[in-house]
Parts: C-alpha cells; structure tokens; sequence
C-alpha cells in the first residue's frame, strides 16, 4: 500500500536565459508512516520537488509533467481549489526558518487558528482549545497564554515548534519538512529530530525530510533518496545506502561529512560546484566533479538496480 | 511610555519655536502691510498712528518677544484685516477644511488601499493595469482641472450635485459640520473627490508595491501551505504587513491636506483655512499668517507623534518592554 506515488516528475523552471530543469525525471513513493530523507546539495532541486507535491512551485517555474499521486488522487493538474483543501489538512509542510514564515504582526493563536478555519468552521474558542493542546504535544510549556505571544517573543527553537504543531494541527497523512532544523543550533537540532520521529510515529505521520545533511537524514529517516542536478541519482534504505554507497556522489557527501574526517586531517570536499541547470553536461552531470569518470560518462547514466536500492551510474561502486 | 510622549512633547515645543521665529522673519521680508492696508491718500499722521497701533514701530526682535509674551498667554494676536483674535479667526475656519481633508484621505485610502492590494495580488490582469492607469492619472493631472472638470459634468451638465459653497450646516459641540446631513453631504462630495484623486493614486502605489513584495515572502509561502485561500491571506496576512508605510502616509496626507487644500477650497468656493491663508497673504495680515503657520506646525508633529504610537498597536517588535 502507497500513500505517495511520484512517477517522471518534471519541475522545470522557464526562465529568459532558458529553461532550468530542477526536478527532471523524479520517481519515488512512499507508504503511510514512512519517513524519507531527500539528500542533496543546494540547487539539486530537492525542495522544488517539496513544493511540487502541495503544488506552491513559484513561476515561472511549473510542473512540466510526470504524475504525483496521493492516496489514489492526481495533483498535477487538479484544479486549485481543490489542491488548496488538500493543503495543510492532509500535507503539510514545515520550512526551513520560521523566523521568515511565522507572520511577525500576528499572535501565534491567531495564526494557529486561521490554519484550522481554512478547513471548516471551527469557533475560536475551540481553535484556541486545539491549539493549546498540539502545542503542549511538541513540547512548549504553558501552551494556553503562550497562544497570545507574537513569534518574537520565542527562541528560535521554540519558534520552530510552533512551525510543526501548526503544521500537525489539522493531523496530516504527510508533511514535507524543508531543512526545519539548519536554521536552529545543534543542540535544539537534535531535540527536534527525535521529537518529530516520535510524533510522526505516534500519529502515523508520512515524513519527507529534506536536508543537505547526511548525517541528520541518517538519523532520522528509513530510506534515503540522494539528489544531484534534478534527478535521484541514489535510492534505498538508510544503513544500506550509509555503508556502502553505489554512487560516487553519495560517497562524496559520506566522506565529507566532519564526523567522518582523522582529526587533524583536512576535511574531504567533492571538487568543483553543482552545475548550472541551464547548462548541463551531455551524459551523467556529475561526471565533471567524479574521480570515476570515463569516456563511457558521456551517455546518460543507466540505471543500476540492487535488491531494494538503485543508482544512476556508469560505474556503481559495489558490485 | 509616558516619558517618551513627554519627550515627544517637548520636541513639538521646540519645532513650534523655530517654526515661529523662521515665519516671522520671513513674513516680514515680503512687504510691508502699511501700504495695503492704509490708503495711499492717507495723512502722514494717520499713518504713524496706523504703524504704532499695530507695534510694526518697534524693531524686529522686540515684535517677536512681545509676539512670543502674548503666544505664552494663549494670544495668537489680532488679525490686521478682520480686527479679531486671530486664533478664534482660524477655528472657524478649521471645521470645514478638517471634515474636507478627513473625507478626501479616508475616501483615498478606503477605495486606494483594495484596489492596490488587487493590483499587487493580480499585476498583469486587465483590472490591475486599468487601476494603475487610475493611479498615473491621479499623480499628473492638476487638482485644479480635475475640480473644474467635476464641477461641470456633475453640477453644471448633469446638475446632480452642488457646485460649491459648504451648504447647510449641523450643529454639534457649537460646531458645524456639513458631513451630518444629506443636503450637506452633497455639498461635500465633489471637493473630497477632488482632493482624494491624488491620495488615491499614492495609496494605489503604495499598497501594490507592499502587496508584491509580501506575496513573494515565506510568510505567504507558509500560510498558503497551511491551506489558507488568497483572499484569507491577502486580507489577514498583507493587509497586517503593508499597515505601517499606510498609516504614515495617510497622517502626512492628512496634515498637508488640512494645511494646503488651497486650490480645492478656491475652487469649490470652500470656506476653510486654505482660503485663509491665500486671503491673508494677499492682505499682508502678518498675524493670522505667523499663527497659521505655527498651527500648521504644531498639526504636523501631532499627526506624526499619534502616527508614531500607532506604530506600536500595528507591530508588535515596536511594543516597548515586550520580552525579546
């Protein structure tokens, strides 16, 4: 049973300078309850293929094809109204600062019950009552006044917090989180790891975690999808893809992950930059910045299946 | 807070008093009254009579202290024209040209600030760019054409309404006021629509830009991943936002409407402090021009001291004491 299907997801952006291909081929689904780390360095389009699943691509970008379905429904192309309903009630989505998404003029509470009046009429005293309740859930203490604090009246923890319990209020059967946790320090990161996985297990919560952070996604998720120039280039459950990667870019982010490094050793890094979307090279895209390339990289990349993981590569690292 | 209105208080006074003393000087460079209010035929001694009844005999400084000795007093001085107290002179005037300016800024922003949020929700729709077209028209047609054209299509050619005077008035609190009768509405109409032409361009142009800049932030992102429709977030979210750059320009239109809605009250024949300030300057009446424009003064920093504390009740980051 699939609660998630994404098949050839095309998010191609239609800019002057030409058309940016950010998701460009995306397949993966996901059942009720799992938890998903989406991997991969900035402008590898996981977050566009995020915000093409609740339909909040920014133009000029848009869904050039490929189909996304939830629980049996079609969400490319479903008319707007209907994707809006969807929204917040049945996916949800955390971001990555709630600094920035947290409306600075608005009480929380305020902000709290607008997110459960947009799926059907609840009085305020009862917004206010299911409020108080979620944000006991994520952990905020003296929920009930808290409700008439603005967002900086919290730290940016706690502000995070609120983020997830509006983000749970209406009991989604999935939320994409977008990097919810960069923005916070380390020590908060963790605590908000470990209580996400536990509230997404306790509610029965589908996660997309979307991260450029092996380390955190590791953590955390079930399987691991590892992205690199709008395409998955890696799929497969967590420990296996961790110890031993088919790809030489998963190997690449493994070995410059600081937990990894000798002390006193330099930091391994992967040479040069992600490539400009408008410009890819003909073949694997990663083959300008791999130790592994040969002429044979200059044809796209088959794919390499292996039990319940795969790869995109001309030369897979395990046999 | 209270030491900080206090503060804001003393700042007035101050403003007020370099206000005062820029005008003096200034009203005394452009002429001498003597010449327009005494007739040319007049005896050299009337004349010295004239010139000592009105203290202009005594030097600048000594004019502007005992000006500054009867301003402590409450006495703002005697009109050289009308031969009464200048402040009761231009609290007479002031009802009719406050329910004008208080009109043409609320009819601006009422109507301006919807139809600039559209066109910042909405930029390349037909209805936008026609309400933009609006906006371009309001900031370069002049106020005076656009008067005069109102005056005749609706009052000469379709006669619907009044083409000038206040009409009748009502009294409340001994004042009266045209805005509490329908007859005096009607009266109203046409100068308010007049003056709030340009307020309406600007808080087109205002609330577009804010609106447009707000829509693409992560706060909308948010809300509309929550499910919220457009209309929910444009009205609770944008509206919230843009309300701080609203509220300033809509008390600085206020202030320099109520100060300068000369040209509007000329034409429509409207008795108000515009029409005032435009008479006493063509008479030279020194006193009710320094006390006008010291008013005009104190108008200003009160409008942007109440604009200034309503920063705190639209955002609450300003609120002073609230726990970081």
């Amino acid at each position: 049973m699939t609660l998630l299907d994404v098949t050839d997801l095309r998010t191609h952006f239609f800019t002057r300078a030409g058309v940016a291909r950010a998701v460009d081929g995306v397949s993966f689904s996901l059942a009720p309850g799992e938890i998903l780390g989406l991997v991969g360095e900035s402008g590898s389009g996981k977050s566009v293929t995020g915000f093409s699943l609740i339909g909040l691509v920014d133009p000029p970008g848009r869904i050039a094809g490929g189909s996304i379905r939830f629980d049996g429904q079609e969400l490319v192309g479903m008319a707007p109204d209907r994707l809006r309903a969807l929204r917040g009630r049945r996916i949800a989505m955390v971001f990555q600062d709630p600094q920035a998404t947290l409306n600075p003029v608005l009480t929380i509470g305020t902000q709290m019950a607008l997110a459960l009046q947009a799926h059907g009429r609840v009085t305020d005293r009862a917004a206010a009552d299911r409020a108080t309740a979620m944000l006991t859930r994520v952990g905020i203490p003296e929920a009930a006044t808290r409700l008439n604090n603005y967002p900086h009246e919290f730290s940016g923890g706690m502000r995070q917090r609120v983020a997830i319990a509006m983000a749970l209020l209406n009991g989604p059967d999935l939320i994409v989180a977008d990097e919810p946790t960069t923005a916070l320090d380390v020590s908060i990161q963790a605590q908000i790891l470990a209580e996400m996985k536990a509230l997404a297990r306790d509610s029965g919560t589908a996660l997309i975690w979307i991260s450029h952070d092996l380390a955190t996604v590791s953590s955390l998720a079930d399987r691991v999808l590892v992205m690199y120039a709008g395409r998955i280039v890696e799929s497969g459950p967590v420990g296996a893809v961790l110890r031993a990667p088919l790809h030489p870019y998963t190997r690449g982010l493994l070995d410059s992950l600081p937990a990894m490094a000798q002390p006193g050793q330099r930091l391994a890094q992967i040479p040069g930059s992600a490539p400009s979307l408008l410009a890819l090279p003909q073949g694997c895209p990663f083959a300008p910045r791999c130790a592994h390339a040969d002429a044979a990289c200059t044809a796209p990349p088959p794919r390499v299946e292996r039990a319940d993981r795969h790869a995109l590569c001309h030369h897979p690292l395990a046999p | 807070m209270l030491g900080y209105v206090i503060q804001r208080l003393l700042q007035a006074a101050l403003v007020m008093l370099a206000m005062s003393a820029l005008v003096f000087a200034g009203v005394h460079a452009i002429g001498n009254p003597i010449d327009v209010l005494i007739s040319p035929d007049a005896t050299q001694d009337i004349r010295e009579q004239a010139i000592r009844r009105l203290g202009l005999d005594l030097p600048l400084w000594q004019q502007y202290l005992a000006f500054l000795g009867r301003l402590l007093r409450g006495d703002f001085g005697t009109s050289f024209v009308y031969g009464m107290p200048v402040l009761q002179l231009i609290l007479s005037r002031l009802p009719a040209t406050l329910e004008l300016a208080l009109a043409a800024v609320l009819i601006g922003t009422l109507a301006g600030v919807p139809l600039g949020v559209y066109a910042g929700y909405r930029p390349d729709s037909v209805a936008s760019r026609a309400i933009m077209a609006v906006s371009v028209l309001g900031f370069s047609v002049p106020t005076f054409w656009v008067g005069l054209i109102l005056i005749l299509t609706f009052a000469v050619n379709l006669g619907w309404l009044p083409a000038g005077d206040r009409g009748p008035l009502l009294e409340v609190f001994g004042i009266g006021w045209s805005f509490l009768s329908l007859e005096g509405l009607s009266f109203l109409v046409l100068p308010a629509l007049n003056l709030s032409l340009f307020k309406l361009a600007m808080m087109i142009r205002l609330s577009r830009a804010g609106t447009r800049e707000i829509m693409l932030t992560d706060t909308v992102k948010f809300a509309r991943a929550a499910g919220l429709t457009d209309a929910t977030i444009l009205r609770r979210h944008v509206l919230r936002l843009i309300s701080i750059p609203i509220v300033t320009v809509f008390g600085l239109e206020l202030g320099s409407t109520l100060a300068f809605a000369v040209v509007t009250e000329t034409i429509f024949n409207w008795p108000g402090v515009g029409k005032l300030i435009i008479d006493s300057i063509t008479s030279l009446d020194r006193p009710v021009m320094v006390a006008y424009l010291v008013l005009v003064a104190f108008l200003f920093v009160t409008i942007n001291l109440v604009v200034d504390l309503s920063y705190a009740l639209l955002d609450p980051r300003l609120r002073r004491g609230a726990a970081a």
